[in-house]
């Protein structure tokens, strides 16, 4: 059925108890590995976002999307492809440092916009928010100064002013 | 569209005032015009069974022996009469009990509102005493579910559980309320909206002109096409529409095991059940076709054998309400969503606007070709001498019924497939049966609810003695009720079907199948429950027991002594190609040669 790729997924849910398993649940049933999965409040106190990044073919991606249609609880469904949308993840990230490399990891965290979040005697805790791969490379740049804790949120995703009109997946836009 | 009348929305209406949750789950039932529900009462679900005799309503409730029967006792209710079967259940084990026949539900598109006490509000997630997370157990396997929050949740939950039960797709839908907010007073009002704004149908109302011309354009090209009907011309009542459209394109018309009366059997045009167990013909001309018009069935693989050598040659065409099935298993060519009764009369028009004579001078030799299938390949099977067919049986009841009005239910096996085969059936909601989830124990209940449904129809229920021993203990319902279905046990002693496949596939070591054909008597356990009870071991027995349970009109069982070791033929082997089918040498057997 084709080769994988990587594929976003913005769901638009009410937020209801039991949505987020509903939803996860399906990619469970369905045989799909979610890499990455972020859920939070929108502009409206009764709709959520859900953005899910799965690794699959053209084929399943559709699939999926149509059953998450069949979801009561999901509104609106958008594969976000990267170019057309502004992607996003914050990273937390704790590093060794001692008193004489502090500036220069202090330095790194500038080069990425990243922000110092807590400073111990011994350790740097930075925050940034970037494109996932741009975290990436952060997060090995600062791998030979020892890595003692990294948390990230998983990426979610908007579409850019610029975005044609047919980037979304709409309901109709599936059926075919 | 929920099924709600008129005077049943004014009668809910007017019982508008102070209440409890409990009284407004009636209100509720009543407000969709439910007029039957099936059930046990439990604990968290008590206030809900004192207030069905505490107040005054117009809902019966069946009393069944066991959750798993009330689940299959709605489903047989709502498949021979379209409308929402209601189930209800108490938490915990009550509950668990109803997940099989919710399953059922859900693989069928049966329209199913279950509904479950829950431990109270305080107690959830403590794992109280019959504490389930029935809501979660559920979650794959139902097409929506609610748990309460609040009392006044509980009027918008039931009339959004029914309307999403039945709209779309239909399937289950699982309310799940705890104890305390049944018992809790509120003002009860029903609502005249439902505030679902993920859960849109409307826009499957209508046709799209061009999916409607591309079909044409395929079938104007197309030299050998066939209907591959599904279950949902049933759900979607475009029975008569099909016809319209068959009989335009001259096509046969093959019914999958769940369409079984989307068509009429006896209509020339058909060629039966494909499939696993189906005819020849059925499948040999879905093989040769170079069109396949796809209608409300999903490639299931008991139809398509194996996937990739499946209708090599053909273009597909899909028409469904659903937009998961298309392309899902098959990529369709041409698809179509929208409601039967509305796309399969814009499609006849435009087959009949492009009328083409080389079109059907060619569809005329396919006929032909399929015809002959036909003539040369039937169901057949030999006749027993001393030993009775399972075919034989069909036959007889077939023969029996005909000219009235007969529903026929079926558990699942040998004897489902012998009764797809045999049993001529030309209406659809007049052949019950689990196909998709394939549950064991679904016939003795499934016919309990259908009779209910529908008391002056023949309601038999052929069954397998696997399968009847499974739920059999809902006889006692049967009795208690008076609900006449005939219960036809087709007790070959073994679980028939696990044994035919340890015959052909296993080397003949048939693990853990035999189950004694004469334990129970089932003549003297029928009699315990007060049913009419009979048994027959020769063809002319079982012409005399048939007539007589007939005659009889009340809750009978007939323990059909048939031969041990039939098997069903033809038969696609799990993961062939669907046109290879095994089948009993036959004289006279045409080699099956270029098919």
């Amino acid at each position: 059925m084709g080769a994988t790729n990587h594929h976003t997924l913005s769901a638009l849910v009410e937020n209801r108890p039991g949505v987020l398993s509903r939803v996860a649940g399906l990619f469970t049933r369905r045989g799909f590995n979610i890499d990455s999965l972020a859920v939070g409040p929108t502009e409206r106190a009764d709709r959520s976002v859900i953005t899910i990044r799965v690794d699959c073919t053209r084929h399943s991606v559709e699939q999926v999307v149509k059953q998450l249609y069949k979801l009561v609880d999901v509104i609106d469904v958008y594969e976000v492809a990267p170019d057309a949308a502004i992607e996003r993840e914050l990273l937390l990230i704790k590093v060794q440092v001692d008193a004489e490399r502090r500036s220069e990891v202090m330095k790194l965290a500038e080069l990425f916009d990243a922000r110092v979040a807590d400073v111990g005697q011994t350790t740097l805790l930075l925050e940034c928010v970037e494109h996932p791969d741009r975290l990436a490379s952060f997060e090995e740049l600062l791998t030979p100064y020892g890595i003692l804790e990294a948390i990230r949120t998983g990426r979610v995703a908007m579409l850019r002013a610029s975005a044609p009109e047919g980037e979304s997946t709409s309901r109709l836009r599936v059926l075919g | 569209m929920s099924t709600q009348t008129d005077s049943a929305l004014a009668k809910a209406r007017a019982r508008t005032g102070r209440m409890n949750g409990a009284e407004a789950i009636i209100r509720s039932l009543e407000a969709e015009g439910v007029d039957i529900c099936w059930g046990i009462p439990g604990g968290a679900i008590l206030p809900l069974y004192d207030a069905f005799m505490a107040c005054d309503h117009t809902v019966q409730h069946v009393l069944v022996r066991h959750e798993q029967g009330a689940g299959h006792m709605a489903q047989g209710y709502a498949r021979a009469t379209g409308k929402v079967g209601v189930c209800i259940a108490t938490s915990g084990p009550g509950a668990t009990n109803l997940v099989t026949p919710i399953a059922d539900a859900f693989l069928d598109s049966t329209p199913l509102v279950a509904i479950t006490g829950q431990v109270p509000t305080h107690l959830i997630g403590t794992d109280a005493f019959q504490e389930a997370d029935i809501t979660g157990i559920v979650m794959p396997i139902v097409k929506h579910s609610f748990l309460v929050q609040t009392v006044e949740d509980i009027p918008k939950a039931m009339k959004a559980a029914f309307h999403i039960a039945l709209s779309g797709r239909p399937g289950p839908v699982l309310v799940d309320v705890p104890k305390d907010l049944q018992l809790t007073e509120f003002d009860f009002a029903w609502p005249d909206e439902i505030d679902l704004p993920g859960y849109d149908t409307d826009w499957i109302s209508g046709v799209d002109r061009d999916a409607i011309d591309a079909a044409a354009d395929l079938i104007a090209r197309a030299r050998k096409p066939v209907l591959y009907v599904g279950g949902g011309v049933i759900n979607a009542e475009a029975t008569d529409e099909l016809i319209l459209l068959a009989e335009a394109l001259q096509a046969p018309v093959t019914t999958t095991l769940l369409a079984k009366g989307a068509f009429p059997d006896s209509h020339p045009l058909s060629v039966q059940m494909p499939g696993m167990h189906g005819s020849k013909y059925a499948n040999w001309t879905m093989h040769r076709s170079d069109l396949l018009i796809t209608i409300g069935a999903r490639f299931d693989d008991r139809v398509t054998g194996k996937l990739d050598a499946f209708a090599p040659s053909a273009k597909i065409i899909h028409f469904d309400i659903d937009p998961a099935e298309i392309s899902k298993n098959r990529h369709a060519d041409v698809s179509l969503i929208g409601h039967l009764n509305e796309t399969l009369p814009a499609l006849r028009d435009a087959v009949l606007a492009n009328r083409n004579d080389e079109r059907i001078r060619h569809q005329i030799d396919w006929l032909n070709d399929v015809q002959g299938w036909r003539r040369e390949h039937p169901f057949r099977y030999r006749r027993g001498g001393d030993t009775l067919k399972p075919e034989y049986v069909m036959e007889a009841f077939d023969k029996a019924l005909r000219g009235k009005d007969a529903i026929w239910v079926t558990g699942v096996g040998q004897h489902q497939m012998w009764a797809a085969q045999y049993l001529t059936i030309d209406r659809p909601r007049r052949w019950i049966t689990s196909g998709g989830l394939g549950t064991m124990g679904f016939g003795v209940p499934a016919a309990i609810g259908a009779q209910q449904a529908c008391p002056d129809a023949y309601v038999v229920n052929i069954d397998g003695d696997g399968c009847f021993q499974m739920t059999m203990q809902e006889l006692a319902t049967a009795r208690c009720y008076d609900v006449p279905a005939i219960h036809a046990v087709i007790n070959n002693g073994w679980l028939g079907m696990v044994r035919q496949w340890q015959e052909l596939f296993h080397g003949e070591r048939y693990s853990e199948t035999d189950l004694f054909g004469t334990i129970p008597d089932y003549v003297m356990l029928a009699e315990s429950y007060g049913c009419l009870a009979l048994r027959a071991e020769t063809e002319a027995e079982a012409d005399a027991v048939i007539a007589e349970a007939i005659a009889a009109r009340r809750p009978t069982v007939i323990d059909f002594r048939v031969d041990r070791e039939e098997k069903v033929y033809p038969m696609v082997p799990a993961g062939s190609a669907s046109h290879e089918m095994l089948d009993e040498t036959w004289e006279n057997e045409w080699v099956e040669e270029g098919v």
